[in-house]
């Protein structure tokens, strides 16, 4: 029961302890992998869920469409023109963005619908329009929307356009750094 | 206690040769075990009370349906804020404090093996403390996002939110610290003879709950620091939109957060194991079982995490994982309920105040573990989920478990820690008035729970609100009855009876042979045990 024996278990338990921190950031890549082995979070979530308010006997074109507003020197376009699902299936796209200036900037995407009445029908439950967007100078990114298609949306509607508009956020604090000059200009 | 280690010092100056500070620079600067437990418990005691006074806020909203006493976002905050003290703040600094004081006494040590170490361990809970309750005078308050910290609202919330992640930090630092400091004098600073089956119960459960702190506290700041950087320095763990994931933030916590569960009650198996004996007269039954039952929960709790997210879409044959392992642990746990029934079972009992407690929690605790069953089963949780059922579930086990065990341990040993005996007739006003109430406030939570109320909203639906208004009241006598329980300490540090050194007629253990108070330097060198 010397000092000696106790500095030697001091640092094994330091060790376990600094080993233990970094199995919790271990979990991230080991997530990833149970996921892909057992296929969960592949995309066809709605399979496991059993899903069945999946409407197959119709279905539906959806096109993409992306703007930038004048003032946001931003590249943005759908990496999709066109899919087709059944009302009540979850689906995910992508879009790509691409920051064209060498400033810091923060936009915020705005959905738009064709029909304007379609809108209601698209339950969105991921999408970058939720929170504004920053990317870095020349920074390029794809973000994705996953959505489903309500089944109650009215029959003789058999193509949906989604469009967004991304501008600049006006009250970001980070577009206040660099971006503020274009937002006023 | 804190008073009295002061007059113990007094009295023996003789025993301290390096002369000490006076006054605040004392506690700040002290290295001694008994100090340092009795700054812990002080801490504990404070905390109850902040934390307590926030459960009155959320019950006083809930009184009634509708919105009548606060504002649904402070309302939030006091949730968040109730739950991470309560676990972090009270009942491990509790436990902290009972392992500081009695560990070394019932191991025949003079001390714990890094003092330095454990005057650190200590001070920095008033930091993460003062730290937590900054937010709330922060712009929008303080943290509002739930004691589990989930994303996306921790990720998205303001300046406190920051505070919170820190102070979690913190708190994991010192858990840690005082985690290697227990193992080490556990293992090292035994007293000739002491074998480890020979230790005492309260020994081995921290022991093991050490254990379990070193291996997951890592890992919950691992998870809290993956917030922090989501939050400031654009890494996407958990933001979906970059590639992250929500429910793996869930994994980690979960990982951390169910062994978290027994950190927080192996502790209260152990002190109630060293008072049925006491109080029944008889060796405690079974007392190698009570040790391998104690080593297989803290191992299986590694196991069983996802029983709190059985909604966010498992594969069944994962759910069947979890809901079979869940309920492997009331295996062990129902030995240590039999082994306790069993001590009792002829013995010559008598019911002083830390024995009623002790036994309050053996029923009690046995209620929470039931619902905890109840929730293990995955057809079940998914309907309980996130409702007033689980809510009445956490507060048997931590209500009247946990939080029983500490004050029955506060009992049981306050006489040896000032020398005095605690006023017997406050004591018991203090547990018929805590046990009754207790009961009050949480046990409609099951019916309301089963009804659908949903957990951590400002308001309800009508229906429940006759339930509602019982825990309420419930909740506001228990309250105010734990005022009962400052009087007491209050009034034995400030004289008393005379302790004997032994204190209780049946109580066995090395604490026992020194005097009442506990001298400020014992067992220099160290007692031989047969
Ligand atoms: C037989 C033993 C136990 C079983 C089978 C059990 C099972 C469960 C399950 C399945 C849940 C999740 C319910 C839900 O969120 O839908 C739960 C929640 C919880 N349990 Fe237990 N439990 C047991 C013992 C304990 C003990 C000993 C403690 C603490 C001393 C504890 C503390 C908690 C807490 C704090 C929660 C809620 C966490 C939150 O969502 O905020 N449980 N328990
Ligand atoms: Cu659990």
């Amino acid at each position: 029961m010397d000092k000696a024996d106790n500095r030697i278990l001091l640092k094994k338990l330091v060790v376990v302890t600094v080993g233990m921190f970094g199995f919790g950031f271990a979990m991230v890549p080991f997530y990833y992998k149970i996921c892909e082995v057992t296929g969960i979070n592949s995309g066809d979530a709605q399979v496991l869920a059993r899903n069945t308010q999946v409407d197959t006997r119709r279905t539906i074109t959806l096109e993409f469409d992306a703007n930038v507003d004048a003032h946001l020197p931003w590249r943005f376009r759908p990496l999709q023109r066109s899919i087709r699902l059944h009302p009540g299936e979850m689906v995910q796209v992508l879009y790509e963005v691409e920051n064209l200036s060498d400033r810091d900037i923060t936009g915020q995407a705005i959905p738009s619908y064709g029909p304007q009445l379609a809108g209601r029908y698209v339950k969105k439950i991921e999408c970058f329009c939720f929170t504004g967007q920053t990317l870095k100078a020349g920074e390029k990114k794809q973000m994705p929307v996953m959505m489903v298609m309500d089944p109650a949306l009215p029959n003789d509607v058999h193509t949906v356009t989604l469009s967004y508009t991304f501008f600049v956020q006006p009250d970001s604090g980070k577009a206040a750094q660099g971006g503020r000059p274009a937002a006023n200009g | 206690m804190a008073h009295d280690a002061t007059h113990a010092h007094d009295a023996i100056p003789a025993h301290d040769g390096h002369g000490q500070p006076g006054g605040i620079m004392r506690w700040l600067t002290t290295t001694n075990h008994k100090d340092i437990g009795s700054l812990y418990l002080w801490f504990a005691g404070t905390m109850f009370l902040v934390a307590g006074s926030f459960a009155l806020v959320i019950r006083a909203e809930l009184f009634q349906p509708g919105l009548q006493v606060v504002h649904p976002d402070f309302f939030n905050q006091m949730t968040t804020l109730h739950g991470l003290i309560m676990v972090f703040g009270v009942i491990m600094p509790a436990w902290a404090g009972f392992a500081n004081w009695q560990i070394p006494l019932m191991i025949g040590a003079p001390d714990m093996a890094f003092p330095r170490m454990n005057n650190w361990g200590f001070w920095l809970l008033p930091v993460a403390g003062f730290l937590l309750l900054l937010g709330l005078f922060m712009p929008g308050g303080a943290a509002a996002g739930g004691w589990t910290m989930y994303p996306p609202l921790f990720v998205q919330g303001g300046i406190s939110y920051d505070l919170t992640i820190f102070a979690i930090h913190i708190l994991g630092a010192s858990s840690i610290m005082g985690s290697i400091n227990i193992i080490t004098t556990v293992l090292n600073m035994r007293a000739p003879g002491m074998t480890l089956m020979k230790m005492p119960l309260f020994v081995w459960t921290w022991l093991i709950t050490a254990y379990l702190l070193i291996a997951t506290v890592p890992v919950l700041a691992g998870a809290v620091t993956m917030l922090l950087t989501d939050r400031h320095f654009d890494t996407h763990f958990f933001n979906p939109a970059g590639g992250g994931d929500p429910v793996m933030f869930q994994h980690i916590f979960w990982f951390f957060g169910h062994p978290e569960v027994y950190i927080l009650i192996l502790p209260a198996f152990g002190v109630v194991s060293q008072i049925i004996p006491t109080f029944a007269r008889k060796p405690l039954f079974g007392y190698a079982s009570m040790v391998y039952a104690t080593a297989s929960i803290a191992i299986l709790s590694f196991i069983v995490w996802a029983h709190h997210m059985f909604t966010v879409g498992m594969p069944a044959a994962a759910q069947l994982f979890f809901m079979y392992s869940t309920m492997l642990i009331a295996v062990p746990t129902g030995v240590k309920v039999f082994n306790w029934v069993a001590t009792m079972w002829k013995g010559s009992m008598t019911f002083e105040t830390p024995m009623l407690f002790a036994i309050a929690f053996v029923c009690l605790f046995t209620i929470g573990g039931f619902s905890g069953l109840v929730c293990a089963m995955t057809p079940v949780d998914i309907q309980i989920h996130d409702t007033y059922y689980v809510v009445a579930h956490f507060h048997y086990v931590l209500v009247s478990g946990a939080l029983f065990a500490i004050i029955a341990g506060v009992y049981y040993w306050l006489p040896k820690w000032t020398g005095h005996m605690y006023d017997e007739k406050l004591g018991k006003l203090h547990f018929w008035l805590s046990v009754i109430s207790m009961n009050v406030t949480f046990f409609p939570m099951h019916f309301l729970g089963l009804a659908g109320m949903p957990r951590r909203y400002a308001d309800y639906a009508l229906q429940f609100a006759e339930f509602n208004m019982i825990a309420s009241i419930g909740a506001f006598i228990f309250g105010f009855s734990q005022l009962i329980f400052l009087a007491v300490i209050i009034k034995a540090i400030r004289g008393g009876r005379k302790a004997s050194d032994q204190v209780w007629e049946g109580a066995q253990g090395l604490e026992w042979t020194v005097p009442s108070p506990a001298p400020y330097h014992t067992f220099e060198t160290a007692p031989v045990v047969k």
